[in-house]
């Protein structure tokens, strides 16, 4: 466990958080290992995980008919992997499937979200670490969007 | 007088009246993108011209249009320019064929600081197109490899079926002194590299961002997103370059349909240091 600890303290959605708040977290926490082309998760599927990547990458990805699957994004290492667990009905929305060998901390989310409610100080740290993940992707999006490659702008 | 007239003369109309040359080669690196080789077709050397210059391309009876330079400027011998149709003028120079004559005029604008990156970790990031006119300085950096830290390239397109000189980038990629990125905004299933807008792999970055410098060119969109992005790691604004792209016309300043605020891109840029520009390409007037 103390190596848990270690490792997720050192991820950057947990470095500087605090021994405290780590060793809180770690209590949710295990050791994942995904194969090439192995799904983290799939839409519609319970958003019981969040997933912290410390090495690989992993393809988000939505399939429809006729196009097979279209990758909207990849994230890798030292990024999150999945951000619904946090609202309800804590569904995932799309498919995570490890492009490579990929080692990830798997952060048990209903643990996580109890911990979060009866620690009002852990949740609030923990969202403001969040927060700038999904600010981020939102700015992104956007730009994805704008399609600012097709023409000119 | 007439002497004083002709001699202030003599530079604009050089400026202005284009030299033919000869398309060499032509290359079509993606749909309705070329990239031509220019050559002499008289005895006069091609002019020089420093990486992020461009010049102005004239097919005779259709027009003249603004063209990035996407050569190595260390080989005299041909000038290397990769041009999209858009419009009449541009599809008129994509549908060139080698032994075509075309006008030109140039080199014109500000270049890439190249002579300032000497002890730099340099972070080059190019979005769609953008590639092209920032060629010319991964050539130089590549080329004088020992001068600077680390060299990293982050290119970012559309879609993996629209990426610029892929060949050359998977020659790159095969080399142990360059970090190279690709990634594209949507894939299908098979694809194996990036998926993301380009801006999203400069938080990844691991520069000395007290000693970097930052080359950017591409969509105006992408290029605010990516300066943001790149101050964000702790870039100073002063040490990040951008490409401006306006209405080109003269090439020297005169006409004014370039204007960029109180600037002229065709004169005063196209390269510009970011914190001249920052808060202008954020308004919709300019």
């Amino acid at each position: 466990m103390e190596g848990l600890e270690r490792i997720l303290g050192e991820h950057r959605l947990f470095s500087g958080l605090g021994e405290e708040f780590v060793d809180l977290a770690a209590g949710c926490a295990k050791n994942t290992r995904f194969n090439a082309d192995e799904y983290l998760f799939h839409a519609e599927d319970p958003a019981d995980w969040i997933y912290l990547v410390r090495h690989g990458r992993v393809s988000l990805e939505l399939a429809a008919p006729g196009a097979g699957a279209m990758q909207f994004e990849t994230v890798g290492e030292g990024e999150v992997v999945g951000l619904t667990w946090l609202l309800p009905p804590y569904r995932w929305g799309y498919d995570a499937r490890a492009l490579e060998l990929t080692r990830a901390i798997a952060l048990d989310a209903r643990c996580l979200r109890d911990k979060c409610d009866a620690d009002n100080r852990l949740g609030y740290a923990l969202f403001k670490r969040i927060l700038p993940v999904l600010v981020q992707r939102l700015q992104a999006m956007r730009l994805q969007m704008l399609d600012v490659y097709g023409h000119r702008r | 007088m007439d002497t004083v007239a002709e001699t202030r003369a003599a530079p604009m109309a050089d400026a202005m009246v284009p030299r033919i040359v000869r398309v060499r080669r032509r290359v079509r690196d993606l749909p309705g993108t070329v990239t031509l080789e220019l050559e002499p077709a008289d005895a006069a050397p091609l002019p020089r011209y420093r990486p992020g210059q461009f010049t102005m391309l004239y097919v005779f009876g259709v027009g003249e249009i603004p063209v990035s330079i996407s050569g190595d400027a260390s080989d005299a011998s041909r000038l290397v320019q990769t041009i999209r149709s858009v419009g009449a003028v541009s599809e008129a120079v994509t549908a060139l064929k080698p032994g075509d004559m075309i006008g030109l005029r140039g080199p014109f604008g500000t270049a890439w600081p190249t002579d300032e990156l000497a002890g730099q970790d340099v972070v080059v990031v190019a979005g769609g197109l953008g590639l092209a006119p920032l060629r010319p300085s991964i050539y130089h950096l590549l080329a004088n490899r020992s001068q600077f830290g680390k060299v990293i390239l982050l290119y970012g397109t559309r879609g993996p079926d629209e990426i610029l000189y892929r060949r050359q980038l998977e020659t790159w990629r095969k080399r142990l002194d360059l970090e190279l990125e690709v990634t594209v905004d949507h894939a299908a299933g098979d694809w194996r590299g990036h998926v993301g807008v380009v801006t999203r792999l400069i938080p990844r970055l691991a520069v000395d961002v007290a000693h970097a410098t930052a080359l950017v060119c591409g969509p105006e969109v992408m290029m605010r997103f990516a300066g943001a992005a790149l101050r964000d790691i702790g870039l100073p604004e002063e040490t990040i370059w951008v490409s401006i792209e306006r209405n080109m016309k003269c090439a020297v300043g005169l006409c004014g349909h370039c204007q960029f605020a109180g600037m002229f891109a065709c004169k005063d840029g196209a390269v510009v240091r970011y914190d001249r520009v920052r808060r202008l390409m954020a308004l919709k007037e300019v």
